[in-house]
């Protein structure tokens, strides 16, 4: 890289420089400079603290600092049965709360050896999938508007409110939704709720290209990601990358596929990767991943058979309300679940979906009580940020935004 | 050939004094051995043309609090090739709290290892840059250690003054 001389600058503000000081010139374009980004930073998605050491605007080095966001969850969950944990799943990931339920109980299940009705199973998919879709969205929106396109940010979030009024509808609630319980979800989806989901399906193809439209033919946009943050297969998975950003690198890895987990493999759907490895690649991942995850609730709405959304477990899984009032053994059983826990068998498991981050997971210990005894989240957003100084090194400050966009880290998750 | 029984033979006869335990939990297989012998190991692991366990998924500790050797450090390691996820264990006592850091076989496990020495205070030996991952530099528990109450320790932190 080559360094300004003091001939490459007017010797007026030279002048104006170095007024009121005595070092030289020399030193003064030589010394390298600590820039402290964040943790307030409007494009660090939250509070990540980046510092970076600076040669006039190119990155040479690159420390992210975490923990700003640290609630201690692990300890949390410690101290908390399994099922009052289901809402601060919500908080880790707090974009697509719906995944971290799903990924929650599904861990839970497979400690206590619970068995999920297969309606249950498909609408646990559903709303993974269209989770995923939420999730891109905003990552596509604010990658766009970190790098300068304002509009595509309000034209995916007008798709997302569209997914957050089925949410409402489904669940009651719009954001935090804590919809899943261990066997199953809190409720049935109604048919008002599919409806609208079909109907979010079939316009939002036609919608996902108006926003692409507004990006791809973008020159300042291409050209500001084009060969940014490039990123090799083998650095990608020796820095423990997941998710998309691993994927547009080149490898083809995807727990849905890789270890089927619910009903994926009656499902039939791509998992789109590219080459480049470099930021504009992991954008055209999330946008082509939308669109595989849009075909894949459009098969879970024709395959979704009838039947109970809850598993018949008394022991393990909390009745429904309105059974609880009205009869005996049902409240008996709601007491002692929430008094007692649930006590799975001791042992430990570990169970990860693929999340719109990337690979999400929960390590469970249990020693028989109704508590775990550890609770482990391997977080995406976490490990996706250690390949942040591999990404920005040599690059301009201008691009540090971009790049830190393309992995499309979550505090909340990140930091736990 | 099964892929357990690959790993199980190709370890055994490259560690045979490591006190390597195999054992498989709800379709999870899973190696306990001695944590001198884990950098070796995962060396192994990740190098075998056969097994290439390239992918370093997480890392973290268990404290069991009143067991002799207190900390159990957990490995879950991921082979993209076979499609297996493998779990390595190794017990680490309160007064010897160290093991031989993995950072320089998986670049990953950089960040694991510093969340991990942050919550247990584990040490990893011959590891880059252990500082903390989520609390301040100068904070001087362990939070996810059992002893830790879930209130903190009044003080620990410091507060404005009156």
């Amino acid at each position: 890289m080559e360094k300004l001389t003091k001939d490459d600058v007017h010797p007026k503000i030279v002048q104006a420089l170095l007024k009121d000081t005595d070092i030289t010139i020399e030193d003064a374009l030589e010394n390298e400079m600590i820039l402290n980004m964040g943790p307030q930073h409007p494009a660090t998605h939250g509070v990540l603290r980046v510092l970076l050491r600076l040669d006039g605007e190119t990155v040479i080095g690159c420390v992210p600092e975490l923990g700003y966001l640290h609630r201690g969850y692990e300890k949390m969950a410690e101290n908390m049965s399994y099922y009052e944990y289901i809402p601060h799943t919500d908080r880790l990931d707090y974009i697509s709360p719906m995944a971290n339920n799903v990924a929650w109980v599904m861990a839970v299940e497979k400690l206590a050896g619970i068995e999920v009705p297969t309606r249950a199973q498909y609408i646990r998919m559903m709303v993974a999938e269209l989770a995923r879709i939420t999730s891109h969205l905003v990552a596509v929106g604010a990658f766009a508007m970190d790098v300068g396109a304002l509009t595509v940010f309000l034209w995916t979030l007008r798709e997302r409110e569209k997914v957050l009024d089925i949410w409402d509808i489904l669940c009651g609630a719009r954001f935090t939704n804590s919809y899943t319980r261990i066997g199953g979800v809190a409720n049935d989806a109604q048919p008002e709720a599919l409806a609208k989901v079909k109907w979010f399906i079939d316009q939002f193809d036609d919608n996902l290209t108006e926003c692409e439209k507004l990006l791809n033919t973008n020159r300042i946009f291409i050209e500001r990601l084009e060969n940014i943050g490039v990123i090799s297969a083998e650095d990608a998975i020796d820095l423990g990358l997941t998710g998309p950003s691993l994927r547009a690198s080149g490898v083809e890895f995807d727990i849905r596929r890789a270890m089927p987990y619910l009903k994926y493999n009656e499902i039939d759907f791509n998992i789109p990767t590219y080459t480049e490895g470099d930021c504009l690649a992991r954008y055209f991942v999330r946008v082509d991943e939308m669109r595989e995850s849009a075909k894949i609730v459009r098969q879970i709405l024709d395959k979704m058979p009838q039947g109970e959304v809850l598993a018949n477990n008394p022991k393990k899984v909390l009745p429904h309300k309105t059974e609880i009032y009205t009869r005996m053994e049902e409240l008996i059983h709601d007491f002692m679940i929430v008094n007692f826990g649930i006590n799975p068998p001791v042992g430990e498991i570990y169970h990860a979906i693929e999340g719109s981050k990337g690979e999400l997971g929960f390590y469970l210990v249990s020693k028989g009580e109704g508590h775990p005894w550890k609770c482990k989240i391997r977080s995406p957003s976490f490990n996706n940020l250690q390949a942040l100084p591999h990404l920005v090194k040599g690059h301009m400050i201008s691009d540090v935004v971009a790049i830190i966009g393309s992995i499309d880290p979550i505090m909340g998750e990140a930091d736990k | 050939m099964d892929l357990k029984e690959t790993i199980k033979q190709k370890l055994d006869s490259a560690f045979p004094d490591a006190n390597l335990e195999y054992s498989e939990y709800k379709d999870e297989f899973c190696v306990k051995l001695d944590k001198k012998f884990i950098v070796p190991v995962c060396i192994l692991l990740k190098e075998d043309s056969e097994l290439q366990f390239l992918l370093c998924e997480d890392i973290t500790a268990v404290d069991w609090a009143t067991r002799k050797n207190r900390f159990t450090v957990v490995y879950y390691i991921f082979s993209l090739k076979n499609k297996f996820r493998l779990k390595l264990k190794a017990d680490v006592d309160e007064k010897d709290c160290n093991i031989d850091s993995v950072s320089s076989v998986w670049r990953a496990a950089n960040w694991q290892e510093r969340e991990c020495y942050d919550m247990y205070g584990i040490i990893f030996n011959n590891h880059p840059d252990l500082r903390r991952m989520y609390m301040p530099e100068d904070f001087e528990y362990h939070p996810l250690r059992k002893d830790f109450p879930l209130l903190g320790i009044p003080g620990s932190l410091p507060l404005p003054k009156k």
